[in-house]
């Protein structure tokens, strides 16, 4: 199970890349960078996946004392939700000044912004 | 073409590295040595039934700090570069109107779904949620309300003073963790309280509302920002 949602977790990561690669348009390639981060985020939370535990939630089911054996790693979902606010923060950036390119060239494609092309 | 043969060739690199990883993983039995400390010691010590929520505002709330900072960074600069070529020339463009479902749907569901966000933010220490989560319902409230008349005009001011009053009191509540308990962000300058009751785990609930109210007030200036832009 978990290495479902691993694999699943590289081949987005995949798809984000190849579509930031190859895509010329800016939104687009935005578009594929949240797709390669939410693969990152699966992976991590993969990593975390324990086989035959629960969710690290102390209740009447799991009390303090057995929470040892019975709950996957807490830190990888912690990390995850960083991870899912500090995307957030870059998306709105990247949208941000896509909008302020579109502003300037009235293209959104990446080929004709040349300025920093060597 | 050889652009994209490039890429591909990349990512057929990328891909195998990605491909050992994935053969050589095996699934840890045991919790590790980090995970096994904060499964054992939450209870006792922090007193959140949820432990995920336990690291991210106590053990690593440092951290959280951060990134909360890093948030208000970004929807500052949002706002920056969004303002900067929309002088006073602007004039409301003329829309049609939206339709009456989303209208009438928008006035029903945006309080429902602000008490949401506010329900999520407040039981952070007892069930899946947290700030983060609360502030994102909430600005999804907003999102509803902007959706539902795209003319309508956020209070900036509104937003940044409950922003700043809660960024303020965060940094507040931690530097009295620093006077009164063991440290910069302790909870524990509150009674812990029962596991599982509302009021319980000291001052995170405190924190994470705070931390929730902050994240929604960010979320919907960005939106708002977003929305004001002039038409192009």
């Amino acid at each position: 199970m978990a290495l479902v949602a691993m694999a699943t977790g590289f081949v987005l990561i995949l798809i984000g890349f190849y579509g930031a690669l190859t895509n010329r348009n800016l939104l687009r390639m935005i578009v594929a960078f949240t797709i390669a981060d939410t693969g990152v985020n699966i992976v991590i939370v993969a990593i975390g996946y324990m086989h035959g535990r629960t969710a690290p939630i102390l209740d009447a089911t799991i009390s303090a004392r057995e929470a040892v054996a019975r709950i996957i790693d807490p830190v990888p979902q912690a990390l995850v939700l960083t991870a899912i606010v500090i995307g957030l923060g870059v998306t709105a950036l990247m949208l941000a000044y896509a909008y302020k390119l579109f502003e300037k060239k009235r293209t959104l494609d990446i080929a004709r912004f040349a300025e920093l092309k060597w | 073409m050889i652009k994209r043969l490039l890429a591909l060739l990349l990512l057929a690199a990328i891909g195998s590295v990605f491909a050992v990883l994935l053969l050589g993983y095996t699934p840890d039995a045991e919790l590790n040595l980090t995970a096994r400390y904060y499964a054992e010691r939450t209870a006792a010590d922090i007193g959140a039934a949820n432990i995920v929520t336990a690291i991210v505002v106590t053990y690593r709330g440092l951290d959280t700090l951060g990134e909360v900072t890093v948030l208000f960074l970004s929807a500052t600069i949002v706002g920056l570069v969004l303002a900067q070529g929309s002088g006073p020339g602007r004039s409301p463009s003329v829309r049609t109107p939206v339709g009456e479902l989303l209208g009438t749907g928008a006035r029903v569901l945006a309080p429902l779904i602000l008490l949401l966000g506010v329900y999520v933010f407040v039981n952070g220490h007892l069930t899946p949620g947290g700030g983060f989560q609360g502030g994102a319902i909430v600005a999804s409230g907003m999102l509803l309300l902007l959706l539902a008349d795209p003319l309508r005009q956020f209070s900036h001011g509104l937003i940044s003073t409950i922003e700043s009053v809660a960024g303020i009191a965060y940094v507040a509540i931690g530097v009295l963790g620093l006077v009164l308990a063991g440290g910069f962000l302790d909870n524990r300058i509150l009674p812990l309280g029962t596991l599982g009751e509302l009021a319980s785990a000291g001052a995170i609930p405190l924190i994470y509302s705070l931390i929730g109210l902050k994240v929604g007030a960010e979320f919907s200036s960005m939106l708002a920002s977003l929305s004001e832009t002039e038409e192009l």
